[in-house]
């Protein structure tokens, strides 16, 4: 059944009356998602997208009972609408916004200490979907479908394309992260696998990677302690030259470190199966054991919601 | 936006560390002037790279003679791809002994951490191989800073508590850095202690972070168009997109910054070699695929364009006319093969199809398409 976000799940959106954020969040009714109120100071009372909009997130959860938040606010503003939501009792927060200054999330990461229960993912990031379910972010849900492979990237457009290979191949998806590119993120690649790992009804994973940092490497040591999900991992960015940004702030080889070869090689050792290509990636699933083919090709209901 | 020496060791003084004395020479008679000025110094090329040493762009000047002629080779010069734009003259330093200082983001700590080892003057990386107990470490809390009694101990640590009294106010000043400048990384390498017991930055390095500009001006502005850089990512930067150059000859333009590295790794295996790469975004409308290819086409390696875009709100039918449209207003005549899919991907290869645009099925047969066409 899913990590983190399902049908149930009382959701905000900070920023909702933001061009990116009205778009989102009318893409998120769309699906489904429990879109229980927005946030914009100044504009409370106000309804928008028929839920109703609050000055502060205190009032939203106060009202409407929230626990999960996605951020649509700009960069500078980012940081304090994450801590806002800790501190007004969100447990699950989705920062879409992208640039957020590196020493704002390291403190935004230190104030977090305080506030165990809530988990953030990004930011600079897609967000999350539960297929057939909801979704917080920008994941687009016509390419997604129920079924048993968890999907954890730090790539945006990498996991679409992803998501569509595998919906197409008949294997549907328990719940879709995606992580960020950022440097100073969120969840780690194995606090969501640790949660996959929990979730009786994932039996396979995709870990889709880039070059930068060892949170790669750190999520093929705990596969490789033990895991009962068949996992595929890819890596972009392994013609990357050493000391280039390639795009994401976070993607970026220094010295010998944070190179596509140190991850793949991380994984190979955890027995864990690396595609060459996002195209490989099917193939190896379909190869894994845990017969995914059978899964039921239920896509059809996720693009018909989205109309 | 990495900083050169010589900027790095102003910051530095405004935040209250000594440095050496020193001079800006753009020209070899400045550097004369300098000389004369500061008596022996070292002439060093101002390049945002280590191993400049090793190039052959620090040379020690006795004389203002020397120091014109050592400026004359090393003004101009390429060290690892940068045209070196000016030399920092600086007086020599009677060295007793060096330290290492520095902080850096510890991403796996998603944290600060202030670095403090008695073996400076050597490459860090190294030591940290060689001998990782050999630098202390703190994490400060990013909120409150370092607190004394935490930089006292870490000073104790390094087996450097005879400068205790001078350092811990020294790595307060470093450490400011960080909420005054939004530094992502500062590095004193070597701290010299000198014959007379003060301590002096001999190296500076500083990196600020590109996200921060918004709020982080003044450094940006004093310095940010010292230093050429690659004219095409000067150009782009100007236009709002993220590009990238490289040395190859196909020109990527794809939507996400996994997608285009996962790109150029397929070219790259089907034997061709990536120019540059510019990220659109999710959006991929026509004007900014327009603006992407302008940019890429400026480099004149070009010889082909591979464009890989995944629709996701955005529609393959659009992303096609946008495309199309890009292509006949810049008069297109180099070979172009296009990856559509996602969304509306059937109605979007149709499309290019209908206007001699080459689509690929897969990202790897666009790739090898490509590959062939600029071979």
């Amino acid at each position: 059944m899913a990590i983190l976000l399902d049908a149930q799940t009382p959701v905000i959106v900070q920023g909702i009356t933001g061009r990116e954020g009205a778009f989102h969040a009318q893409q998120m009714l769309l699906m489904g998602t429990r879109l229980v109120g927005g946030v914009s100071p100044g504009k409370g009372g106000a309804t928008h997208l028929d839920v109703p909009v609050f000055d502060t997130v205190a009032a939203a959860v106060r009202d409407t009972g929230a626990t999960a938040s996605g951020i649509f606010v700009p960069a500078p503003f980012a940081a304090d609408a994450i801590m806002e939501a800790a501190a007004a009792g969100i447990t699950l927060i989705a920062c879409i916004s992208e640039g957020i200054p590196i020493q704002d999330m390291i403190r935004v990461k230190a104030f977090l200490r305080d506030h165990p229960q809530t988990r953030l993912i990004g930011a600079n990031c897609p967000g999350l979907l539960t297929p057939g379910q909801a979704k917080i972010g920008i994941i687009p849900q016509r390419f997604s479908s129920p079924g048993q492979v968890g999907i954890v990237s730090r790539s945006g457009t990498l996991t679409y394309e992803t998501m569509a290979a595998l919906t197409a191949a008949g294997m549907g998806q328990s719940t879709i992260v995606g992580i960020g590119g950022d440097p100073v993120l969120g969840l780690s690649f194995s606090d969501v696998i640790a949660l996959f790992e929990q979730d009786q009804e994932t039996t396979h994973l995709v870990v889709i990677g880039e070059i930068g940092g060892s949170d790669e490497e750190r999520a093929a040591e705990l596969l490789g302690r033990g895991s009962r999900l068949h996992t595929v991992a890819f890596i972009s960015g392994r013609t990357a030259p050493e000391g280039k940004r390639m795009g994401h702030a976070g993607a970026i080889v220094s010295g010998n470190r944070g190179t596509a070869k140190s991850k793949e090689e991380a994984f190979k050792a955890a027995g864990v199966a690396v595609a060459e290509t996002t195209a490989d990636i099917v193939d190896l699933l379909r190869a894994a054991p845990g017969n995914l083919q059978s899964v039921d090709r239920a896509g059809a209901t996720a693009r018909r919601a989205e109309g | 936006m990495k900083l050169l020496e010589y900027q790095a060791k102003e910051v530095l003084a405004s935040l209250g560390i000594p440095i050496p004395p020193g001079r800006v020479a753009r020209t070899p008679d400045e550097a004369a002037a300098a000389c004369g000025e500061l008596g022996p110094v070292a002439v060093k090329a101002q390049v945002p790279v280590g191993g400049r040493g090793k190039a052959g762009g620090i040379k020690l000047a006795r004389t203002p003679d020397e120091a014109r002629s050592a400026a004359e080779q090393i003004i101009g010069m390429d060290i690892k791809g940068f045209r070196v734009p000016l030399v920092y003259c600086e007086g020599a330093l009677d060295i007793a002994s060096e330290v290492y200082l520095g902080f850096t983001v510890d991403r796996d700590a998603r944290a600060n951490i202030l670095m403090l080892s008695a073996r400076g003057g050597m490459d860090i990386e190294q030591v940290a191989e060689e001998s990782p107990e050999a630098i202390a470490r703190l994490y400060p809390d990013p909120w409150r800073g370092p607190l004394d009694f935490e930089l006292t101990q870490l000073v104790f640590e390094a087996g450097l508590g005879r400068h205790a009294r001078a350092l811990v106010p020294l790595i307060k000043r470093l450490y400011r850095a960080i909420p005054e400048h939004d530094a992502l990384t500062a590095e004193i390498n070597p701290l010299v202690v000198t014959g007379d017991g003060a301590i002096v930055a001999g190296d500076a390095k500083l990196e600020t972070d590109e996200n921060a500009s918004y709020r982080q001006t003044a450094l940006e502005e004093r310095y940010g168009g010292v230093l050429e850089g690659d004219p095409y990512e000067v150009e782009a930067k100007k236009r709002g997109l993220t590009y990238v150059s490289l040395d190859g000859e196909v020109g990527i333009i794809g939507n996400g910054a996994g997608l285009c590295m996962g790109t150029l790794d397929m070219v790259q295996r089907a034997g061709g070699h990536a120019a540059n790469f510019c990220d659109i975004g999710g959006g991929a409308r026509a004007e900014v695929v327009e603006n992407a290819l302008t940019v890429i086409l400026m480099n004149p390696r070009v010889r082909g364009i591979l464009i890989n875009v995944f629709g996701g709100i955005t529609r393959g039918d659009e992303v096609a006319r946008g495309l199309v449209q890009a292509r006949d207003n810049l008069r297109m005549t180099l070979p172009l093969v296009v990856r559509l899919s996602g969304t509306n991907e059937e109605e979007g290869r149709a499309i290019l199809k209908d206007n001699g645009i080459e689509p690929g099925a897969s990202g790897w047969e666009a790739a090898q398409k490509i590959v062939e066409l600029t071979r």
